[in-house]
């Protein structure tokens, strides 16, 4: 069975799999479900993904923290999930990662935090533009909701507030 | 000064809960002492050498009276009883228990203030001169500015997890840099262009620490409304490219320096390009309300050197004071004071929750309430009457305020070194004490005139020891303490780092080598010149042959 995410609107089960990159020799077979490829395979097999998926419903694209959405740019609208890793929680590119492909490149569709997702930074990575999170597997998941919510209101504008607080207070 | 609305009470407020949840969660054991770690600095906390401390931010050093007293009191119920101000307008407790610091947290938040990002790698707490607002010479006043700084850089969600820690200065006079931008992550100057449009000129990546550069500029002129939309692009560009891999190398200046300047200047420029309309760009009307928040206290019509202070100066002591400890205000009739509170006996920086109190009163009865903590560790009342100077001196000598040492040798700039600081390589606050007590005559430390002392533990530079005229560094010498020694810093405008003299010393050579150092400047000056002047003129040749003759 597939672990839960979350989501901005609660607690899913997921349909998403991660793939690796292939090692030396290896090739990376795309099966049917939905799965989410690595940035640089995907940047090499471009064509193979548009043709196997020309809709852009299945197959979406991850990026390590220092991969740069300069590499995908525009092109990122043309698809259906992108997932930003966290290596480590303190590792904080992931932030900036979001926000441009967010506010910079158009990207609509759902942009998933993986790796070391904790539950104390959620409400950053949701102001950040992440619409869903693959939470740690020790964290309680039922605890993410709240941590979501955890601020009513923020100084900055950022991609869940486009207009900062010094435009909007009354 | 600044006062809160709704909109950043509720803020605050969420912020306190949600760091009294996190507290829990950690005491719970469902968080690791790794994964509490940010949390708990981003929240002002963090653990050294004796215990848990501290660190409670002061905006740009402006502090009110009930402010005051509230530190006091905090410091008195979960401490023990004094507190100790730093070289970065913060105050630290030494031995508040991790437990309580939600309920400290609160009872801050009650009036108005915080310890939001005061550890951590995040954006720390805004620093200005404590002259800001009253400077006769200032381009305008630096404290609205910061306190947008404030807002836009608290809680950012982009930037909480930076390389490694971040802290702006802003510096609002054109002739000196109380504020020491230069030696910041980003330094801020107000100034004009050539059309006599206000902005700012913008330095990056200067800094103290094992590797102290004097940061570069990378921007001449910076319009008013774009400063909040170009931070944003030079954090955004550190964020991303700044190292990760070393802790060493993980400050913006390191990048600056890999990149070169201008490169990274044009990187800034680049992602700026992309950010400089957008919504975050700064509106006339923000600029105006936060400024509103900084207009003038109630101002008498006065005259500048009235008969009550003519006839005062008679008094040799209290003129001795004035011309070391008050400084000229930009309104007629008013004058500007430093309270040393660096008494011999006492680190540099420790203030009991009596001494608070006490400022505080004073505040209320010299200064519209109001008073500044400044990165030499003293504090300033900026507003006082200079028909009321002389009752404000008589005031404050019985409580130690008014030593008419401020900016000689005995107002040392220390850290709090190997007493209090699991970092340390070697202890500071005994070596201020012994040069306090050694050069104790007050004629001899005027006819020496000014010179900054600054003294570090270690090469963290909390002392900011390279950037004193004279600077102690302590060392670790297979395991004894020994101290290093450099002579002609600086952190003026033509901020620059000092300069090593030559092997370590024990501590108990200590004193004897800065008067060594004291006797070359005395026999070498001419008449006008002040120590850091000899220096730059003869060089450190004849210093090094003084103190290292046979
Ligand atoms: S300079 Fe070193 S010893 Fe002093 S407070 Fe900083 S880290 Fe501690």
């Amino acid at each position: 069975m597939q672990p839960n995410v979350v989501t901005l609107d609660g607690v899913v089960q997921d349909s998403w799999t991660l793939l690796d990159m292939p090692g030396e020799g290896d090739t990376l077979s795309l099966p049917d479900s939905q799965v989410i490829v690595p940035l640089k395979w995907f940047l090499e097999h471009r064509h193979e993904v548009l043709n196997a998926d020309p809709e852009g419903r299945r197959i979406g694209v991850w990026f390590d923290s220092d991969d740069e959405p300069e590499r995908l740019g525009n092109d990122c609208q043309i698809l259906p999930l992108i997932a930003v890793n966290f290596p480590k929680f303190t590792d904080g590119r992931g932030y900036s990662i979001a926000r441009l492909l967010r506010e910079r490149f158009g990207f609509t569709g759902e942009l998933r935090a993986i790796g070391d997702v904790l539950l104390d930074q959620l409400h950053y990575m949701k102001r950040c533009g992440f619409s869903s999170f693959a939470l740690r597997a020790d964290k309680d998941i039922n605890k993410a909701p709240a941590a979501l919510s955890a601020f009513s209101d923020a100084h900055q504008a950022a991609v869940d507030q486009t207009a900062p607080l010094f435009r909007r207070r009354a | 000064m600044y006062q809160y609305d709704n909109h950043d009470l509720s803020i605050q407020q969420e912020r306190v809960n949600q760091y009294r949840e996190q507290t829990q969660r950690w005491i719970n054991g469902e968080l690791e002492e790794a994964e509490f770690l940010p949390l708990r600095l981003q929240n002002g906390l963090y653990v050294q050498r004796l215990a848990p401390m501290l660190r409670i931010a002061i905006p740009y050093g402006l502090l009110s009276s009930t402010q005051m007293r509230r530190l006091a009191r905090i410091s008195r119920d979960y401490d023990k009883g004094y507190g100790h101000f730093t070289t970065r307008q913060n105050l630290q407790l030494n031995w508040p228990a991790v437990e309580d610091s939600p309920d400290i947290l609160q009872e801050l938040l009650d009036v108005e203030m915080h310890a939001n990002q005061t550890s951590g790698n995040c954006i720390r707490n805004t620093t200005t001169d404590e002259f800001a607002g009253v400077d006769p010479n200032e381009v305008a006043d630096p404290r609205p500015y910061c306190e947008i700084i404030r807002q836009w850089s608290t809680f950012h969600p982009e930037f909480a997890y930076l390389p490694r820690k971040f802290k702006i200065a802003v510096n609002a006079s054109p002739t000196t840099d109380r504020a020491a931008v230069q030696v910041h992550d980003i330094g801020i100057e107000l100034n004009h262009d050539e059309n006599g449009a206000f902005g700012f000129r913008i330095y990056v990546g200067g800094g103290l620490g094992r590797t102290p550069v004097v940061g570069p500029m990378i921007r001449e002129f910076l319009p008013e409304e774009d400063l909040l939309t170009y931070l944003e692009a030079v954090l955004r560009v550190y964020n991303r490219y700044g190292r990760r891999d070393n802790k060493f190398k993980a400050r913006i200046k390191i990048l600056v320096k890999a990149l070169s300047p201008e490169v990274f200047a044009a990187k800034v420029e680049d992602e700026w390009q992309h950010i400089r309309d957008t919504a975050t760009k700064l509106t006339q009307a923000e600029i105006e309300r936060v400024k509103g928040y900084f207009t003038e206290p109630d101002y008498q019509t006065l005259e500048n050197n009235p008969p009550a202070l003519v006839s005062a100066r008679e008094d040799k002591a209290f003129a001795r004071w004035l011309d070391r400890n008050v400084k000229p205000h930009k309104k007629p009739g008013y004058a500007a004071v430093t309270l040393t509170v660096k008494e011999t006996g006492m680190p540099p920086g420790d203030v009991t929750d009596r001494q608070m109190d006490r400022i505080a009163d004073l505040a209320d009865e010299f200064s519209f309430g109001e008073l500044r903590v400044t990165h030499q560790q003293n504090a300033v009342l900026a507003d006082v009457r200079q028909d009321q100077l002389y009752d404000l001196w008589q005031a404050a000598k019985p409580l130690g305020f008014a030593t008419a040492n401020l900016g000689l040798l005995t107002d040392v700039i220390c850290c709090p070194g190997g007493d209090y600081c699991a970092l340390a390589n070697a202890k500071s606050i005994p070596v201020a004490e012994s040069i306090q007590r050694r050069f104790d005559d007050l004629d001899y430390l005027h006819d020496l005139g000014d010179i900054d002392l600054n003294i570090s533990g270690c090469m963290n530079a909390c002392g900011h020891h390279h950037v004193g005229h004279i600077g102690i560094l302590g060392v670790d010498k297979k395991g004894q303490e020994f101290y290093q020694i450099s002579l002609g810093g600086s952190s003026q405008r033509d901020a620059v780092i000092g300069k090593i003299l030559g092997p370590s010393f024990a501590r108990d050579q200590v004193d004897d080598i800065i008067g060594k150092i004291l006797d070359v400047y005395l026999s070498k000056r001419t008449e006008e010149e002040q120590f850091v002047d000899t220096y730059r003129r003869i060089g450190i040749e004849p210093f090094k042959e003084q103190v290292y003759a046979a």
